[in-house]
């Protein structure tokens, strides 16, 4: 961040420092404590699993009860409208830190999730049949608290949407809780893909406000309101942000997701889709009202998408014979409903919002129990079934009733309040003209439809005759622990409902004054304001609402005659469509064919590279060509025919693999006679290990290749092989006629001096770029273990010949072979010892010694056979490169015990009897590691391959050991 | 000297790549090698080309780049066990698939040149 906004970064510390003088991190750690709380009991619960549902549900109270606790002692500072912060930065470069933040408005919203959060605990005890995985439920449930935690109490705007992704991540867990359910989860997907979406747009307009603002901190932002609304990207930011909200909270068009998630289990309906999730985008309009509203383009979007989310929910409500279906649509609606009040953009419209979200929560949250509740006596949701409960469960008839009261708005209680409240602010907006009536007219609309499928829940469900063939008749009263929640909810309603100023005023002022950033309006809290225009609506509302509802029939008919659009079939078909077209691609681009992949890698390299180097002009550079001598001349004209026959040859594997070794030792020539002594030393050595690899490997596979491609494919191949080699030519002429300037120079001067080595390539390996040099054993240790892994109980039979007629020759381990090799590996193990201990000064070291023996040991092997070899070799591979690498290590961090940086290293002299003056070097140990490392792969790998094959091909002929 | 080195490195490409677009696992991992000659050659000439200049201090007049050396000295090593790991890994399909064909799961059980013909659709 520093680097991209300095003098954001200014404004920000000024007023962090502004807020610190009011809040200590130590006051506030408990804001990071309460977050990180449920996710803790989400790791804890799980435990009590084994004690029953009524441990698992006690244990899973725990955390919000001391988040509670937690919180209380900070109400003294958010009562007066203060703000308490905890500040600790995180990743610093992206502008994200651990910002949590509680005022009013994230204080409201953490009660209502804590606290439902606890009365859902406690009705999820009852509802969960036995059978059912209640753990994972309740730690599911412990992950959504905390995430919603994190989303109301974050304070810095990435952190944010941490939270805001993890929200729509574990409620696709929670709507598919039941697996088993095609249905469920397929509405979880759905969900998750336009909560999820939305999520995407967020994120976007919140890259966009911190680009504007400078920072992600929620102070700065809102400080800087006016910056980003005067800003030209303000249309651009609000779009995407609102487009976050819209999805999260179910507005039209994005409402479809939220009746489909009524394959939830009841418990997560009645948390995620009434009181909390859904609110999310409430919240975050509610948060961000201070940075975004006010303008035209807030007034025009939000109030006319609430308007349509709220008329549409209430009109479809009417129309569901599903009980969660009709409180999925009456949410939509009232979600509408909330989201139109902030749309007005007055401040009374603002804290009408807020009031009306306490309210929604409280009586849709215990609708949705009273629901679940119904579902599990009877058996069934559907309102054409379940009639006349009135007479099996008045109790919980009695809060249904209450609860569903205040849905439709009736007074005395809470949803009369804040709906007064909305008809009163829709009277209010000044729009020009006859538009002045739309609001008031779409309000008392959507109060009579709310009204109309209020009194169908009640009337249809606990009146209108006898019940309907039941699944389970006859249905009864639930355990008394279930209806609790309910009661407690229900209470909630009648009290705020009757005495609004004493059970929320407080709380409502602080929420109001941190929406709007301190500036509350006057408003009057009491459970009736006299008669006035509002009540007049309220009762047209009412009695218009029981008209429809006596006259639904009509309205069932008048609803038939349109074609029912099915929001679940689209979206299914897109996202068939969408994964057909995906299929198709991955198939167009990816066919399975590795032979196609290696020509479209090389196509694509010659493609890449051929466009920057034509620019380059590919000529003879400034230096010219120099002339060829005959023995080098002679020996590139050998190479070239060999790799050219190679190619031409490669049927007859074996020739080819003759042919590859010529090449392969040519190469080496190459090395020496253009001064790399080391690199003609190694190149010689592993070019021995690789032909014995490649022939022992041609053991097991068919001699020769047989004909498949087309010519027309040849000549593809050919061509693109000449494109190819003709581009390398040209880029190795052009590079090699034109100066440079080389870093080497430092290498050569302080090879002596600092490294203690005349041999600078060997140096540079073990000292200078050391780090570089362990990491390459370590990848050849992983692709020998690799290897080995790989074969470990694989088997391969060879084939009984050489496919062309020929079998294996009876001697296995010729006599003179085995004699000459014996006497070998001293010899060898001697002069690999001297490459090493010379390798500083002179040419060698530990790469080149580890294959000088590699091959000395490889050849008893070939000539002794397998069984005897091993039978001698008193350690294993494995081992071998642990220690090496182990060497390797040490060497490096020895020089960390004497303070200094890893590798470095240290030289000294010491003489030795017979050779005389002789440098020892620290590096040496390094070396030493390499050695043993190329040793351990380079042996455990063909040991891998060589016992593939269960037994020998060659039966053992009567001189064999 | 330049212009044989540079063809000398052309050469060891074109065969490699055309040696890489086969069907079969062998002519694949010869061809890998070929390739490997090629790249080790041209890291290695990045250095320039000097004779009589090997990079040991007090051995010579003047030195050549010891840079590019030390860092093809490793990928000789690197590419030799690359080289290993390729082979093993076509010894292991042939020992899932019954078959050396680079394109791996193919059904063994038909003559080959069936399956050849069948490869041959699958590619076009």
């Amino acid at each position: 961040m520093q680097g991209l906004y300095p003098e954001a970064r200014l404004l920000h510390t000024r007023l962090y420092l502004y807020v610190k003088e009011k809040t200590d991190n130590e006051v506030a750690m408990s804001l990071p404590l309460v977050v990180m709380l449920p996710f803790l009991g989400a790791i804890a619960a799980p435990l009590f699993a084994q004690g029953g549902r009524t441990a698992i549900a006690i244990a899973s109270s725990v955390p919000a009860l001391i988040a509670l606790a937690a919180l209380y002692p900070q109400w003294q500072v958010l009562a007066d409208g203060g703000v308490v912060l905890f500040h600790q930065p995180w990743l610093p470069a992206l502008g994200l830190s651990l910002s949590f933040r509680l005022d009013g408005l994230s204080l409201l919203f953490a009660l209502l999730i804590l606290i439902i959060g606890l009365l859902i605990i406690l009705y999820s005890r009852y509802y969960l049949k036995p059978k059912e995985n209640i753990a994972k439920f309740y730690a599911l449930l412990l992950c959504f608290k905390g995430a919603m935690l994190g989303i109301v109490m974050s304070s810095n705007l990435l952190l944010m949407l941490i939270f805001w992704e993890l929200t729509s991540l574990v409620s696709f867990l929670l709507i598919g809780f039941w697996t088993h359910k095609q249905d469920a989860r397929r509405g979880a997907r759905m969900a998750l893909a336009v909560t999820g979406g939305g999520g995407l747009a967020l994120l976007a307009g919140i890259l966009i406000i911190g680009n504007i603002v400078g920072s992600f901190e929620l102070d700065d932002v809102l400080a800087a309101g006016d910056q980003i609304k005067a800003h030209a990207m303000y249309p651009v930011v609000l779009t995407l942000v609102l487009l976050g909200a819209f999805t999260k909270s179910a507005q039209f068009p994005f409402h479809f997701w939220l009746p489909h998630a009524m394959q939830a289990p009841t418990p997560v309906s009645a948390y995620l889709h009434s009181a909390t999730m859904v609110k999310a985008g409430i919240f975050l309009m509610a948060r961000l009202y201070p940075a975004l509203a006010g303008t035209e383009q807030w007034f025009y979007m939000v109030s006319f998408t609430g308007m349509a989310t709220l008329l549409l929910g209430a009109y479809t409500a009417m129309l569901k014979h599903d009980l969660k279906g009709l409180l999925a649509y009456s949410t939509v609606s009232h979600l509408g409903l909330i989201t139109l009040l902030f749309g007005m953009g007055t401040k009374l419209a603002a804290v009408a919002a807020v009031f009306h979200v306490i309210n929604h929560a409280t009586f849709k949250a215990s609708l949705f129990m009273a629901a679940g509740i119904i579902d599990h006596e009877t058996g069934t949701r559907d309102m054409r079934r379940i009639n006349g409960l009135w007479r099996y469960m008045p109790h919980t008839a009695t809060l249904a009733m209450v609860a569903a009261s205040s849905m439709a708005g009736v007074p005395l209680l809470n949803g009369f309040l804040s709906k007064e409240m909305f008809f009163a602010e829709s009277l209010d907006l000044n729009l020009p003209g006859l538009w002045a009536w739309l609001p008031p007219i779409i309000a008392t609309l959507a109060g009579i439809f709310s009204v109309a499928y209020s009194v169908r829940f009640v009337h249809d469900v606990f009146f209108n005759g006898k019940p309907v063939d039941l699944p389970i008749f006859p249905p009864h009263e639930p355990p008394r622990y279930m209806k609790i929640p309910v009661e407690i909810l229900v209470f909630a309603c009648v009290m705020v409902g009757i005495f609004p100023a004493i059970a929320v005023g407080p709380l409502l002022y602080a929420a109001a004054s941190a929406t709007l950033g301190g500036d509350v309006p006057d408003y009057h809290l009491t459970f009736a304001h006299g008669l006035n225009l509002p009540l007049l609506m309220s009762f047209v509302a009412f009695f218009g609402g029981l008209l429809m509802y006596s006259q639904r029939q009509r309205f069932f008919d008048f609803h038939a005659r349109f074609k029912e659009i099915d929001e679940k079939a689209i979206f299914e078909a897109v996202v068939a469509r969408v994964t057909e077209a995906a299929n198709r691609l991955t198939a167009l681009l990816e066919n399975g064919s590795l032979q196609r992949y290696a020509m479209l890698l090389v196509l694509s390299v010659i493609v890449i590279a051929a466009a920057p180097l034509a620019n380059l002009g590919l000529f003879i550079g400034a230096n010219g060509l120099t002339p060829v001598d005959a023995p080098t001349g002679i020996a590139v004209a050998v190479l070239i025919i060999a790799a050219v026959m190679t190619a031409v040859m490669h049927r007859e594997r074996f020739y080819a693999l003759v042919l590859l070794s010529v090449v392969g030792l040519i190469v080496a020539l190459g090395f020496a006679r253009f001064s790399a002594p080391d690199l003609a030393m190694t190149q010689l050595s592993v070019e021995v290990v690789t032909i014995v690899l490649l022939m022992l490997a041609l053991y097991y596979m068919p001699s020769w290749t047989p004909i498949e491609s087309s010519s027309g494919r040849r000549l593809r191949d050919l061509l693109i092989a000449l494109v190819a080699g003709g581009g390398m030519t040209l880029i190795t002429l052009a590079m090699l006629t034109r100066p440079f300037s080389s870093i080497s120079d430092f290498f050569l001067a302080n090879s002596k001096p600092e490294g203690g080595g005349t041999n600078v390539v060997n140096v540079i390996l073990v000292d200078f770029r050391g780090f570089d040099t362990l990491g390459e054993i370590t990848v050849l240790a992983i692709a020998a273990l690799g290897i080995y892994a790989m074969l470990k109980n694989t088997a391969l039979t060879p084939p009984p010949g050489d496919g062309q007629g020929h079998p294996w020759t009876r001697d296995s381990h010729p006599m003179m072979l085995r004699q000459i090799a014996r006497p070998m590996l001293p010899l060898a193990l001697m002069v690999s010892v001297y490459i090493f201990l010379r390798g500083h000064n002179l040419p060698g070291g530990g790469f080149i010694a580890g294959l000088v023996t590699s091959v000395a040991l490889i050849l008893q092997y070939v000539a002794s056979g397998m069984d005897w070899t091993e039978d001698r070799i008193p350690f294993k591979y494995h081992n071998m490169i642990g220690l090496g690498l182990m060497f390797a290590v040490i060497a490096g961090a020895g020089s960390l015990a004497f303070s200094y940086p890893f590798l470095t290293s240290t030289f000294g002299y010491i003489h030795w009897p017979v050779v005389g003056k002789f440098e020892v070097a620290s590096a040496m140990i390094f070396d030493l590691g390499v050695y043993l490392t190329v040793i351990g792969a380079t042996l455990l790998a063909l040991v891998s391959i060589g016992r593939l094959s269960p037994h020998s091909a060659i039966k053992p002929g009567p001189e064999a050991n | 000297m330049e212009l044989v080195f540079a063809l000398a490195i052309g050469t060891l490409t074109a065969s490699g790549v055309y040696l890489l677009l086969r069907a079969r696992t062998f002519p694949v991992v010869v061809g890998l090698t070929l390739l490997s000659y090629g790249v080790n050659l041209f890291l290695f000439s990045t250095g320039r080309l000097a004779t009589g200049a090997q990079p040991i201090i007090g051995s010579t007049e003047g030195y050549t780049d010891p840079l590019p050396q030390a860092l093809v000295l490793t990928a000789i090593v690197i590419g030799f066990a690359m080289t290993a790991f390729v082979v093993v890994l076509s010894l292991r399909s042939l020992a899932d698939h019954d078959d050396d064909h680079v394109n791996g799961d193919q059904p063994s059980s038909e003559p080959d040149s069936t399956a050849s013909e069948k490869r041959e659709g699958h590619d076009q």
